[in-house]
């Protein structure tokens, strides 16, 4: 199939971008986006031109690494990662805009390829247990009932890609931060630092610039981890319930 | 010239050997912990737990990866989960038998007290991976649930969905964020190591190049850690990231690095076959399929009814036919290599004939389909996105597929490679797994190396070194800096007419078709005779298009490739000189006469280690002999 | 910072602020809907409310300004989300495809604005009684205001009529979006409520639709004379 592809061009950090018209020719049905995205490049490298920068690693939807905005949607229309998108599901000839998630907390680095360390710095403020190597007790000392467990795992499944964010009018980062709170407050180890990790990576998310969530619910229906917004329920009352316990303790 | 290398494995009986390592091996005093200075290269399982332990402790740790985030190491995509000698299910298991299983399945290829240490050290790694929060699968009374891997008969595998490798990772990288906040330990995402520096013989530091502004710059340090995953990606289409290189590991070689087995590969039994020549990577289906899963292929050759239409009576389940007791439970090496003969013998299904089906029929009949989609729903799931079929109702087309890498550089028993403080820790050391890896072992290597061996062994190291460190200033460091411009501009000025990929391809199609599955002596001298004029071409015709100084994904797969065409000549070379079959190491022309590899005990007893003798120069072959004292090495069977 | 501050400038604690003043006006949106639909009992219930109503004296002060004083945070604590809200964003999308936010969800900010100007309008015309003086006249036969009159009067006038279905149907939309909402960030939602708020939300809303229209529909086709 042939593709028109109206992809953003940007050299780098500082300079200014625009959306470029490519075309993307003879491109098999059963390849992924990012092999359409390959061999796209591999024709521009043949014409001297510099090939699409843009981020992926596993190729198998697990490392978060792979990004773009297709058509609007973060990820584009399978609900999958853009790594596990396969090019049946567009037509022939169809026109396809890919732009970088957009958001002013995630700056563009070049092209597609776009700085998520917001991210990792909302988990360095907290999102972790403290838990000294080598200082464990034996692992089934401590029973996790199979429904926390399961429910911290659901949580704990979140890929940090960022579709959240660019799905998110607001560009809120709540689904994310709150798969994180959750995961840890649900399980018997996460309970010593459930307080302070509430408010320290609320703080930092806030920080960093990200938006406030209008519930909109634009970042359930992209996340390829199927994370739930019921998380964000979660991070707003532990959040209140640990400002309150932090201000009268 | 070759020499006998000493692995310093401590003496006494094997199941005190680590005991009394630990005892007599230096510590160093925690107020003296911050004046040392040590670089991790990748956040992986291995490199993102040492980086964490070795912080927590007071050194001073630096910790450097390719990926945007530390959180992307490619140990995120191990599905299956964590081995463990815990004996939490009461069926038998205990370190000896977690240790004898993993030589077994290694084919005896591995060294005895390296492997017992690992069973030993592996329950701990389940206790530290709970406390910081890894969400195991839990049993309806709270406690850990585990499930059955190929190569063993006890189930000792502890999991979190098909996710395990994910939630260990995010565990590691958690304990790693703990101490990035603390200031123990400095992040460089984006940042490739392209040299090691040595200093007095000593790896005292690296050369980085900043992924985004393409500035190469030097640190020094007390120590460096590689720990940066295996090398499949030689063969282009892998189950690896894309990103995943031999590139620190083959720049630390040709500093003089003992490169060990590079020809022990593992080819993953269950991977998604194929699809075409556009294909930029290998999707693994996890082998806990093989569980509930059923392999076959029709009896009859070139049987193209749809699966649905062939009766039982005419299908092979050839796994469960020559290996009842362990059926399709056997090890991995084994069940690719018979996919691969059921192929070769013209009874492959799907395109081109290479694929087998894993089938769900009997499962689903057995257990209900509401059960297999909660074992294994994300699994069907990726197998319909990427294949378009639906696995509830048809069976799954498999094929094996280069999935990890066994070999890698040569330690001792500390960890440490030939080169003083030059440590090699998780897929990228060659030590635990032998000629082929058990299932659920790459996570509990990866982090035992981190969490629980290296933060003991760092220290016979470090403790005379103190105050030793260099600064960049030396002319060592500008050296090996102006090595890696020099390189970096002969890139960016070939402009040639072929890009990187192109190279790539080529190479992994030689390394797949004469060096894959199954070796011959005749196919190695082809393979050996084909990769250097691929390489001399790539250097006068390759494509690099952009500049140095910016982000630039061509420059950074044209360095790794570049490596990768002198790398794949030298697994060849290794899989040419191991004249016997051992695990994932098949010469066809050692096998008995059933096709089962045919060990040669008399003189491949030892490990391979390759030492740099100069560009253009035939490397040396050094041998470290395998004693077993424990175990006897017999014929592998899992009939 | 002190707690309370520190609550306050964050995301959620502002986010609350929106939820629980929005709860209030909720409250007060529903309990005005009952009262006023006494009308279709007759004049005299309405007057003896309207009446019980005036007789609270200060009271209904204190009521008046705890109302306007949700209504204030509401709005403001709102306008300072929605300006960062536009700047987290950046660089905008050449292309945008909504996949869950619904048209209520997308149009809360010009719902409220709309729901905030009728409420002026509504408070003179009324309330006030600015808008016609000769309300002010009215009075029943027990000598109390007849509130009753001056509905079936005010709702006569068909500009005013379709002004108020039009604006309690913005009302309804914000409230489509706004009543699950504030349970999601009350942090009152899982997976098993989740639709119970999400269709009664929409449920409700609908119910405050009805019957607040419900009144000068029934005055224009002359149900109530």
């Amino acid at each position: 199939m042939n593709l028109h592809l109206k992809v953003w061009r940007q050299k780098d950090a500082k300079s200014a971008g625009k959306l470029a018209d490519i075309e993307a020719r003879n491109i098999p049905e059963d390849a992924s986006f990012l092999e359409m995205l390959d061999i796209v490049n591999d024709d521009l490298t043949g014409k001297g031109e510099e090939p699409i920068a843009f981020d992926h690693d596993c190729r198998e939807g697990i490392c978060g690494t792979c990004s773009l905005s297709i058509n609007g949607v973060p990820h584009g229309p399978s609900e999958t990662t853009t790594c596990q998108l396969y090019m049946r599901k567009f037509k022939d000839g169809e026109t396809i805009h890919v732009e970088p998630f957009r958001a002013k907390t995630f700056p563009v680095v070049r092209d597609l390829i776009v700085d998520r360390s917001a991210f990792d710095r909302i988990q360095q403020a907290g999102g972790f247990i403290t838990a000294r190597t080598g200082s464990a007790q034996d692992a089934n000392c401590l029973p996790v009932p199979k429904v926390a467990a399961d429910a911290a795992m659901e949580a704990a499944a979140c890929i940090g890609c960022g579709a959240c964010v660019a799905a998110c009018p607001n560009a809120s980062a709540m689904l994310f931060v709150g798969a994180k709170v959750s995961h840890l407050a649900l399980l018997p180890q996460g309970q010593a630092e459930r307080t302070s990790r509430a408010l320290k990576m609320v703080r930092t998310m806030d920080e960093e610039g990200f938006g406030n969530c209008s519930n909109y619910l634009e970042c359930e229906a992209v996340c390829p981890a199927d994370i739930p917004a019921s998380v964000i329920a979660r991070l707003n009352r532990e959040y209140t319930v640990a400002a309150v316990k932090d201000g009268v303790a | 010239m070759s020499a006998v290398l000493d692995s310093k494995i401590p003496s006494g009986p094997l199941s005190q050997k680590w005991e009394k390592h630990k005892f007599e091996s230096k510590l160093i005093n925690p107020a003296n912990r911050r004046k040392y200075e040590i670089i991790v290269v990748g956040s992986g399982l291995a490199g993102a737990s040492a980086a964490a332990s070795l912080g927590e402790m007071g050194y001073k740790v630096k910790c450097f990866c390719y990926q945007d985030s530390p959180r992307r190491a490619h140990s995120i995509a191990a599905q299956g989960g964590i081995n463990a000698a815990k004996n939490y299910q009461n069926d038998g298991d205990s370190v000896q038998r977690l240790f004898y299983d993993t030589i077994k399945g290694g084919d005896f290829r591995s060294r005895e007290a390296n492997v017992y240490r690992l069973a030993e050290v592996s329950a701990a790694i389940i206790d530290q991976c709970v406390a910081q929060g890894v969400p195991f699968a839990r049993e309806y009374g709270g406690l850990l649930a585990n499930r059955s891997f190929g190569g063993a008969q006890v189930s000792r595998t502890f999991y979190a969905r098909g996710q395990t490798g994910q939630q260990l990772l995010l565990g590691a990288y958690s304990a790693l964020n703990r101490q990035i906040a603390e200031k123990t330990v400095e992040m460089f995402p984006r940042t490739e190591m392209l040299d090691v520096v040595l200093v007095d013989g000593h790896a005292k530091g690296i050369v980085v190049r900043d992924m985004v502004t393409g500035a190469i710059t030097s640190h020094a340090a007390d120590a460096v850690l590689l720990c940066t995953g295996g090398y499949g990606n030689v063969f282009y289409l892998s189950t690896n990231a894309k990103g995943c290189n031999v590139t620190a590991s083959w720049r630390a070689y040709k500093r003089g690095a003992l490169f060990a087995n590079p020809c022990y590969t593992q080819i993953h039994p269950t991977c998604i076959p194929v699809a075409g020549d556009y294909q930029s990577k290998l999707t693994l289906m996890s082998e806990s399929l093989r569980n509930d899963g059923r392999v076959w292929v029709p009896k009859k050759k070139g049987d193209n009814r749809k699966p649905h239409e062939i009766p039982d009576a005419e299908r092979d389940y050839y796994l469960e036919r020559k290996y009842p007791s362990f059926g399709n439970l056997a090890p991995r090496d084994i069940s690719s290599r018979s996919a691969k003969e059921a192929c070769d013998d013209g009874r492959g299904v799907g395109p081109g004939g290479l694929g087998v089906f894993l089938d769900f029929a009997d499962a689903i009949k057995r257990l209900g389909e509401p059960t297999v989609r909660e074992r294994y729903g994300n699994l069907f799931d990726m197998y319909h996105q990427i294949t378009g079929e639906n696995a509830y109702q048809q069976p799954m087309r498999i094929y094996p597929a280069v999935h990890y890498t066994m070999g890698g550089l040569w330690v001792d028993y500390d960890l440490m490679s030939n080169i003083p403080g030059l440590f090699v820790l998780g897929e990228a050391n060659f030590s635990d797994h032998g000629a082929n890896r058990l299932g659920a072992s790459a996570l509990m290597q990866g982090l035992a190396d981190g969490y629980f061996v290296l933060p003991y062994t760092i220290g016979n190291y470090l403790a005379p070194q103190i105050g030793k460190r260099p600064t960049t200033d030396r002319e060592e460091f500008k050296r090996t800096e102006a090595d890696v411009r020099a390189r970096t501009n002969r890139l960016l000025g070939i402009k040639g007419k072929r890009t990187v990929d192109h190279f790539h391809r080529e190479l992994g199609r030689i390394m797949w078709d004469y060096c894959g599955m199954a070796r011959s002596e005749k196919s190695l001298q082809r393979a050996l005779a084909q990769i250097p004029p691929l390489r001399e071409e790539f250097w006068k015709n390759v494509n690099v298009p952009g500049e140095g100084e910016a982000l630039n994904v061509s420059l950074e797969k044209a360095g790794r490739v570049a490596d990768f065409l002198e790398f794949g000549e030298l697994l060849c070379l290794d899989a040419f000189e191991r004249r016997e079959s051992c695990g994932g190491h098949f010469r066809e022309e050692f096998q008995y006469p059933d096709g089962e590899a045919k060990r040669d005990d008399s003189n491949f007893q030892h490990v391979a280690a390759w030492g740099f003798n100069g560009e253009g120069a035939k490397p040396t072959r050094n041998v470290e002999p395998l004693v077993f004292e424990e175990v006897h090495p017999s014929v592998r069977s899992y009939k | 910072m002190n707690p309370i501050s520190s609550y306050l400038s964050s995301s959620i604690g502002r986010k609350w602020i929106v939820a629980l003043t929005g709860l209030g006006l909720f409250g007060f949106v529903v309990g005005h809907m009952i009262g006023n639909l006494q009308v279709f009992i007759g004049p005299e219930p309405l007057n003896r409310y309207g009446h019980f109503l005036q007789g609270l004296g200060e009271l209904l002060w204190v009521v008046r300004l705890g109302l306007l004083a949700m209504l204030v945070a509401h709005v403001v604590f709102t306008i300072k989300l929605r300006l960062e809200n536009r700047a987290a964003r950046g660089t905008p999308y050449a292309v945008t495809t909504r996949r869950a936010a619904t048209l209520p969800a997308r149009m809360m900010a010009l719902s409220g604005l709309m729901v905030l100007c009728f409420i002026v309008f509504h408070l003179l015309h009324f309330t006030a009684q600015k808008i016609d003086p000769s309300f002010l006249a009215l009075h029943d036969d027990k000598g109390r205001h007849d509130v009753y009159r001056m509905m079936i009067l005010g709702f006569q006038s068909k500009a005013a009529s379709g002004f108020y279905v039009v604006a309690v149907g913005l009302l309804a939309m914000h409230l489509n979006h706004g009543i699950g909402s504030l349970f999601q960030t009350l942090g009152l939602n899982s997976a098993k409520v989740r639709p119970l708020w999400e269709k009664g939300g929409v449920a409700f809303s609908w119910l405050i639709f009805l019957g607040y229209a419900s009144i000068p529909v029934a005055v224009l086709t002359g149900v109530l004379k």
